[in-house]
């Protein structure tokens, strides 16, 4: 077992772990923050996609003791009082999701992508979700909602 | 999914990494995990202690010397790919990192991790190989002719860990990559360095092990041009198929691939 203690959109958490845990099961399972979604589980399609230290990463590709002493942020942490945050107003507003599954992890990346390019043309925003796959929208509006979030930013 | 259990640590320098794992049973070093966790999801490794020498600061850093780059063994792709530092001595090498994965990907994953893994189809062996690097370990220093071994294989012993890569500064290099259209690993990749006194050329993602294209290299040499390479033809035969690429579609890549590497040295 593991001792481990992490932030959590901004809360502080302490837990005893199996050594195994995944970050994304620690989410999920121990802390109920289901936004979080497990698609392939094999490290390739991004539904997973959230900030450890403000960076996006694969927390199906993580264990949880590896982000022990760091700052996690998932969708749920993303909106404050009510507000959606810029990039999930984007995405409501510009119709980039169907069924919603590849969604919080679009928009984790989208947020970490507008960090490092905050007004990114349409081949960078291409290139950034190469780890992100969506089986419904075609990409389109997604492309459409970073966007227009870049401009709203 | 579920890795089969293990026990893990994080040493705070490399002298209790090595303890630690001199004390485990079946121990395995962890960097990125982006390459040995989807394993153990798999099944395919099974550690009983994992050893995590990724938040060791002595391996983490990018140093400019006056004849080459260092890069610290536990250096993320991004920083690697965002470096003023490889931008301005070695900006192939910094486009590379860049072309790994996707950002997700490059936030976690290593140089150190990349070349112990030696994957077939990785970018960084091929800069590795063709900027004739120098591996150092906390045992010995490694030429990275001799690293690379065969699919999957290098020269570490158990136990021995990456520090450093030393890269010498070429008066130009480039890169270029026909990723994989499914995981973006290169299909192939080639690495072209120009020395000046010498042309090098690293090939990845064709054959079992990363390797130097001598004819490619010879032609070159004698002219460094794209078009030097129109009457080069790259010998299938040792090359891989499997149900992206047959061999011969493989080794008509890496000439194009090399030539475009050859184009991208001008910026
Ligand atoms: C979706 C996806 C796409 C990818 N695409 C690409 C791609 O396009 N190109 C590419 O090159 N790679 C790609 N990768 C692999 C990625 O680059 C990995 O980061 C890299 O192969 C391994 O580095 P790591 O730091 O994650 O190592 P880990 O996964 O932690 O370790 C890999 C191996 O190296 C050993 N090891 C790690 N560090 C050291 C050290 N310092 N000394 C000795 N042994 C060590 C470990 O014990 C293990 O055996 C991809 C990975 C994923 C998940
Ligand atoms: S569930 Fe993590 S990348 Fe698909
Ligand atoms: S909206 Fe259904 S997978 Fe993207």
């Amino acid at each position: 077992m593991a001792a481990i203690s992490l932030t959590v959109n901004g809360k502080p958490i302490r837990a005893e772990v199996e050594d195994r845990t995944l970050l994304v099961h620690f989410l999920r399972e121990h802390l109920h923050l289901t936004g979080t979604h497990v698609g392939c589980d094999t490290s390739q399609c991004g539904a997973c996609v959230v900030h450890v230290n403000g960076r996006a990463m694969k927390s199906c590709t993580m264990f949880v003791a590896q982000a022990d002493g760091e700052e996690i942020v998932t969708v749920e942490g993303l909106s404050g009082e009510g507000k959606l945050h810029p990039v999930q107003a984007a995405f409501q507003e510009h119709h980039a999701l169907q069924c919603g599954f590849c969604t919080p992890g679009m928009i984790m990346t989208a947020v970490d992508m507008l960090k490092r390019h905050p007004h990114p043309d349409e081949e960078t925003i291409r290139r950034e979700l190469e780890g992100n796959f969506c089986r419904c929208t075609g990409y389109l509006n997604i492309i459409k909602a970073i966007g227009a979030a870049s401009r709203a930013i | 999914m579920y890795t089969a259990q293990f026990r893990y640590f994080r040493p705070a320098d490399l002298g209790e990494a090595e303890a630690l794992f001199r004390a485990g049973s079946d121990a395995r070093f962890l960097a990125g995990g982006q390459s040995l966790i989807p394993a153990m999801k798999q099944r395919l490794a099974s550690p009983s202690e994992l050893i995590d020498i990724s938040r060791i600061a002595a391996l983490s850093f990018i140093r400019r010397e006056r004849e080459r780059l260092v890069i610290g063994a536990a250096t993320k792709h991004a920083n690697v790919a965002a470096s003023g530092d490889v931008q301005a001595s070695i900006p192939a090498l910094a486009a590379l990192a860049g072309m790994i994965g996707d950002p997700a990907v490059r936030h976690r994953g290593t140089i150190g991790g990349s070349i112990a893994n030696n994957d077939p189809a990785a970018d960084y062996p091929a800069g590795v190989l063709a900027l004739d690097a120098t591996i150092a370990t906390n045992m010995r220093k490694i030429p990275a002719e001799n690293f690379f071994t065969g699919m999957f294989a290098t020269a570490l012993e158990p136990g021995e860990i990456v520090t450093e890569v030393a890269f010498p500064l070429p008066r130009r290099a480039g890169y270029a990559k026909f990723p994989n259209p499914a995981s973006r690993y290169a299909m192939p990749g080639v690495f072209v360095a120009d020395f000046g006194h010498a042309v090098r050329v690293g090939v990845t993602g064709a054959a079992a092990c990363v390797y130097r294209a001598t004819e490619l290299e010879t032609a070159l040499a004698h002219r460094f041009a794209a078009g030097a390479l129109d009457g080069s033809a790259v010998d299938p035969a040792e090359l891989a198929s499997d149900l992206f690429a047959s061999a011969e579609y493989r080794a008509h890549l890496v000439k194009i691939m090399a030539q475009r590497a050859v184009r991208a040295c001008d910026g």
